[in-house]
């Protein structure tokens, strides 16, 4: 044992002060970067949010301009979330607790292959053949369960519908999701899952006891990116989507709504002067709903803390 | 509701890999068995396959028999989900689930067995099991907190109460109090002696006083060498194996010569 010395000026290793100084600047410029973007789109959006209906292309004031757009971008969202949370924890825990061990690696490299595939093929896969493969399954659901708001048809002719949409994005952020959730039940303790077997759980019923409770947080985390992600996609929707900015319920009809993001994508080329800036906002008002997305989903998983397991 | 296990001529294998070889052992009912030995024996692997939840590792498999109240735990039509409805088992640390509160937990078990359960059913379940757990007293009040939040001690208690409100024929004991202190043993080791009375109690213990103390039969188990199998060398009443065993290597084991 040597006698710690005491000294007025702390020995600084140089490796240690430039690790410190170049992980603090990035911290930094992700804070910049951030605010640098939120800074632009309030200034640029400000005067598109103020411009009277007839200064903009669209003769609307700005609010019933972009309402039916967040309706629209929402539903998208709202519909592969739906889809696409089910399926991601059923193909993860199959990965993780149920496939043979050679199987579940190349599934598992299969899922991620799917997440390189760029939007812009997932849009003409969505417009040149899902619509298509769709049209006589709206009819059918038109025909059967038309009694719903959701089918209340007519079925569209084409299939590019915010259903097929709604499909085509759940397919997109379904990897981001399976990963993430694969991740977290392969982390699962092993003591927990034994607690579960010994109490003669079948299998099912130890991802409900002990994987499922621990992956909780993890589970609502990949949603979340990948509500991020449909909230935001812009490419596949615009090639897919045949849209009339209505606000509908009526998932599989010609007549729907377009999103945010879509429409600044098809709308830009040919908008000019204050119809840029009510883009701009349009596009302020989807930074927004991402924001209070991120922070609702925080607190979902910090509620319950104590019952998180983070101790155990 | 106490059962007696008759094993005879078991081999345990993890793939290609025989582990433990040709044990044969009768237990009583109603009676508490420890099983020592030196690390890596195989004492915990034979324990595990007496619910068979050595299965949980890939490619293990047994021949010969263990048989529960005349039943095959390995015959052909015998799922093992079954097994270890009817052969409850505590492990080496604590494992209440964290996200449950201390109640839900208890029912855990029963939750899985019974689709409902009335309320008053189940505050009496939760009940009975603490207070055979010797438990009741110290978390009546907090029943909807997490069991994590309990001490080591307690939560060992906690996973007893758990394993023995499915009222299972057999209690598996892994080392129980490997990782608790010696108050917290002392609590567990008087609640042993209590839960015999009940059940069929086959603990694997390191520490021989423990074995001592607790067991009415000792199981003496052993290497014969460097990546051989384990094997049982002897068994017998606990007075006998700690004061005259047959066998030389469990007098040396007990003295402390080795292990």
């Amino acid at each position: 044992m040597t006698v710690v010395e005491v000294s007025r000026h702390p020995v600084r290793r140089l490796g240690d002060r430039v690790f410190a100084g170049a992980s603090t600047g990035a911290a930094i410029t992700i804070l910049a970067t951030l605010a640098g973007v939120a800074i632009f789109l309030t200034v640029e959006g400000v005067p598109g949010i103020l411009a009277s209906p007839d200064e903009v292309k669209s003769g609307e004031s700005f609010l019933p301009y972009v309402g039916p757009l967040v309706f629209g971008t929402l539903l998208a969202a709202a519909i592969a979330l739906v889809i696409a949370v089910p399926v991601s924890i059923g193909v993860a825990l199959f990965i993780s607790h149920y496939a043979p061990r050679r199987l579940a690696a190349v599934m598992g490299y299969l899922i991620d292959l799917l997440a390189a595939v760029p939007s812009v093929v997932y849009g003409l896969w969505g417009i040149g053949f899902l619509a298509g493969k769709l049209v006589a399954p709206y009819g059918w659901l038109e025909e059967h369960l038309g009694f719903l708001p959701f089918f209340a048809g007519p079925a569209s002719a084409t299939g590019r519908t915010i259903l097929t949409v709604g499909i085509v994005l759940a397919v997109m952020i379904l990897p981001i999701m399976t990963a993430i959730c694969r991740e977290v039940f392969l982390q699962t303790p092993r003591l927990h899952e034994e607690a579960a077997l010994a109490l003669g759980a079948t299998r099912w019923e130890m991802a409900r006891l002990a994987v499922f409770p621990h992956a909780r947080s993890g589970i609502i985390s990949g949603a979340m990116l990948g509500l991020g992600r449909a909230l935001g996609e812009t490419m596949a929707v615009a090639m897919v989507l045949s849209a009339s900015g209505v606000v509908s319920w009526n998932l599989i009809s010609s007549t729907n709504p377009s999103t945010i993001a879509a429409n600044i994508a098809l709308s830009f080329k040919e908008a000019s002067g204050l119809t840029v800036n009510a883009l701009v906002a349009s596009g302020l008002v989807l930074f927004v709903i991402t924001f209070v997305v991120n922070v609702a989903a925080r607190l979902v998983v910090d509620r319950r803390k104590d019952f998180s397991g983070a101790d155990a | 509701m106490a059962t007696s296990i008759d094993v005879s001529d078991l081999n345990i294998y993890y793939g290609d890999f025989l582990a433990v070889e040709g044990v044969t052992i009768p237990i009583a009912a109603r009676s508490v068995t420890a099983f020592i030995g030196p690390s890596g024996c195989g004492k915990s692997t034979f324990l595990r396959s007496l619910n068979r939840m050595h299965e949980v590792v890939r490619g293990a498999r047994v021949e010969g028999k263990v048989l529960v109240d005349g039943e095959d735990l390995y015959g052909d039509d015998v799922d093992p989900v079954d097994v270890r409805r009817m052969v409850g088992m505590v492990f080496q640390r604590p494992n209440p689930f964290p996200t449950m509160s201390i109640y839900d937990n208890v029912l855990a078990g029963q939750r899985l067995n019974s689709k409902r359960m009335k309320k008053t059913d189940a505050d009496d379940a939760v009940e009975r099991a603490l207070r055979s757990a010797g438990l009741w007293a110290e978390v009546k009040d907090r029943l909807d907190r997490p069991g994590s939040g309990l001490s080591g001690g307690q939560q060992q208690r906690l996973c007893i109460a758990r394993a023995i409100s499915v009222e299972p024929e057999v209690l598996l004991m892994d080392e129980p109090c490997s990782a608790l202190d010696p108050i917290s043993t002392i609590v567990i080791e008087d609640l042993i002696h209590e839960l015999k009375a009940q059940y069929t109690i086959v603990i694997v213990t390191h520490n021989m006083q423990q074995a001592a103390r607790v067991s009415d039969t000792t199981a003496f188990f052993n290497l014969a060498g460097v990546g051989m199998p384990g094997r049982l060398v002897e068994h017998g009443a606990t007075e006998k194996i700690f004061s005259n065993p047959d066998e030389s290597a469990t007098e040396a084991y007990i003295q402390g010569r080795f292990g």
